[in-house]
């Protein structure tokens, strides 16, 4: 009989604080590749999201973050199943990080269906921009093909004539050169898909040379970008075409791993760390001082998302049961980016400037990108049209 | 394609097969030889890959690192082999394979512990970094065609030792018949321990080699293992002179179909390869066991 009451006073203990609990935290989840060769852009971008937890003095919106983190190790079926968790065990209110378009493609549904609200701050293919948007689902770095349309505009307007391309035999290789012919109108004199994770570029880079175009563009993220740079340059080719790629061929941790091999080479991104605005100031400065290396792209994006969810949240109040509310404060995206200005488009995908930047030593022998040129203000993707929402 | 293309691109394919067989050779011996599946052998050219370019940065010289990082590659190898892979010699092929995957998901978590995610920063050294005028119109990187030397060392000193000494008589006998060798006085599990040290070491050499090129990070012993696999079955498992010819194949009919075919057909044609001349010789171009 004591041991009855007893345990019924625990229960009703444990649902007051429960309840007491749910008021003043927000649960999110954060899904990234954090295992196998691709582990460093998931911890690149975790370390950019509770950077700027710590700025907020780890409080999103004002409530306290439980933050729960998965590895969705680059499978799209774990990911899901990590999604599953988080939100049928842990209850997150929101879910964020997904590095790779497989993974996104396969849980972005299933959790936008939930009712969780879904903040990429990576992974934006095509499908979800066009057709296949979805209104829980908020991408706060970029649609896939944007950055490669920005090369290939920069390339045309360089006055090139004979562009050669090559990328790898995947989804995301189709879309970045198709991205970035989309802007060029000379002649193509090649296109050369390669195999994923191929280690030796040799044949490849002799063909090339024997077509000997105005300028070669690229599209190889993490191992295969290493691989090729490397490779171009001890063939000797820097010097006789050159190189045009994007910000994930050279990534700020690629460019450790190439060495001087990167110097000079041109690319397209939407953020570089010598963007001029107090927010991106700090948020450099103070990633150099916690992890003592220069941020990545994938560290602003995540730290974007982190800025975005907060200010979300303090939207609404912390009343995170009013989804419509908590939609429409994440459309309104009301928050001071490192990239400066930053807006929603209708299919929940950025619209943003893109610029061009070079690889360059730093005074401390550091290689990094700095910026060149503007190439696109307020750019909207390609897809947009075509997302049913307003 | 034009006559000077055409010659490049046999040079690319000649050093793609050395590079290749550099990192079957070793498998070839200790899979033959000893009857064991060593999965692990991608996993010494990864540790292989990461000393030569820890010590490259540390000392300044890529001849220093390779000088150190070798002896260390083939000591891991002696210490793998007494300590842990002995024991499953006279095991069912498929416990091996249990073992020593455990092998590469430990080493890859240890490179990741020590070295962390990102790849790791390994260049050619500088004097190797211009590149040769062989004929009017063949420039070729000065790097690949030292691995082109460094590959044709290789062979020569493996034929020397397998052909010519004592140490490589015990090896074809034991690659012929294992039960003999041992009944006949020979003291098995020292001559085990030497192959298992030359495979190492080969393992950890292609991986020196190859980490200025290619990008040294966690995993990239599993991407090569594959292939090595390929070469060695299509060559004969357990000979030396099946996996140099085995090699050569691959990365000639590699290249060129990289050039030739779309890119699909490209990357299935070795393994098309191996199915053609397995259905040929089912045992592999030069197989030792009866």
């Amino acid at each position: 009989m004591f041991r009855r009451s007893c345990m019924a006073l625990t229960v009703v203990f444990f649902l007051i604080g429960g309840a007491a609990i749910a008021a003043d935290r927000v649960k999110i989840g954060f899904i990234a590749t954090l295992s196998g060769p691709a582990a460093g852009l998931g911890e690149d971008m975790l370390e950019g999201f509770t950077l700027g937890m710590d700025h907020l003095n780890g409080k999103l919106g004002g409530l306290t973050v439980d933050l729960i983190i998965g590895d969705d190790q680059l499978k799209p079926d774990v990911g899901i199943q990590t999604a599953a968790k988080m939100i049928e065990k842990d209850n997150v209110d929101i879910i964020t990080g997904i590095v790779f378009s497989n993974v996104m493609m396969a849980v972005a549904k299933p959790i936008t269906d939930a009712g969780v609200l879904l903040i990429s701050s990576n992974a934006g293919p095509s499908h979800l921009a066009g057709k296949g948007c979805l209104p829980n689902l908020f991408t706060v770095s970029w649609q896939n093909d944007q950055t490669h349309a920005a090369m290939g505009k920069a390339i045309n307007d360089m006055g090139v004539k004979r562009l050669y391309l090559m990328a790898p035999n995947y989804q995301a290789g189709k879309d970045a050169l198709a991205g970035a012919k989309s802007y060029f109108t000379g002649e193509i004199v090649g296109e050369v898909y390669t195999k994923i994770n191929q280690p030796d570029y040799a044949a490849e880079l002799a063909q090339m040379k024997n077509v000997n175009p105005d300028a070669l563009f690229v599209f190889y993220p993490g191992g295969m970008g290493i691989n090729f740079i490397k490779q171009y340059a001890q063939a000797g080719l820097k010097d006789q075409i050159p190189l045009y790629t994007t910000a994930f061929t050279t990534d700020q941790s690629s460019l450790v791993a190439m060495g001087d091999a990167a110097l000079g080479i041109v690319n397209a991104s939407f953020w570089s760390h010598d963007l001029d605005n107090p927010v991106n100031k700090q948020f450099v400065q103070d990633y150099k001082a916690k992890y003592r290396r220069m941020p990545s792209l994938f560290a602003a994006q995540a730290y974007d998302a982190a800025l975005l969810i907060d200010s979300a949240i303090k939207q609404v109040g912390g009343n995170l049961a009013d989804k419509d509310a908590l939609r429409q404060a994440f459309k309104k995206a009301d928050f001071n980016s490192v990239r400066g200005k930053f807006a929603f488009n209708n299919n929940h995908f950025p619209i943003q400037n893109f610029y061009t930047r070079k690889v360059v030593k730093l005074e401390d022998g550091t290689l990094t990108n700095t910026i060149e040129k503007t190439v696109f203000v307020d750019h909207a993707d390609a897809y947009a049209g075509d997302c049913p929402m307003e | 394609m034009d006559f000077t293309l055409f010659l490049i691109q046999v040079l690319n394919g000649i050093q793609f097969g050395l590079m290749l067989f550099l990192m079957s050779a070793g498998l070839t011996l200790v899979v033959g030889i000893m009857n064991f599946i060593n999965l692990a052998h991608g996993s010494l050219y990864m540790v292989g890959a990461y000393l030569a370019a820890f010590l490259q940065q540390r000392t300044g010289s890529f001849f220093t690192a390779v000088v150190i990082a070798l002896p260390l590659v083939v000591l891991l190898g002696f210490l793998l082999e007494t300590t842990l892979l002995k024991r499953f010699y006279k095991r069912d092929h498929l416990d091996q394979v249990l073992a020593t995957f455990a092998m590469i998901l430990f080493f890859n978590e240890l490179i990741r512990i020590v070295f962390g995610s990102a790849a790791y920063f390994m260049d050619v050294p500088v004097i190797l970094s211009r590149t040769l005028t062989l004929f009017p119109g063949i420039v070729y990187p000065m790097y690949r065609f030292v691995i082109i030397i460094a590959g044709l060392l290789v062979a020569g000193g493996l034929y020397y030792l397998i052909s010519k000494t004592r140490l490589g008589m015990l090896i074809r006998a034991g690659a012929e018949d294992r039960e003999t060798v041992n009944a006949l006085g020979v003291n098995i599990n020292l001559l085990y321990m030497f192959v298992f040290g030359i495979g190492a070491g080969l393992a950890g050499l292609s991986g020196i080699i190859a980490g200025p090129l290619l990008s040294v990070q966690v995993g990239m012993g599993e991407s090569i293992l594959i292939i090595a696999f390929v070469v060695i079955v299509i060559g004969g498992i357990g000979s030396v002179k099946g996996a140099f010819v085995a090699a050569l194949m691959t990365g000639i009919a590699d290249t060129f179909g990289r050039i030739l075919l779309p890119p699909a057909l490209a990357s299935m044609l070795i393994y098309i390869l191996m199915a053609t001349i397995l259905a040929i010789r089912p045992k592999g171009l030069f197989s030792i066991n009866a």
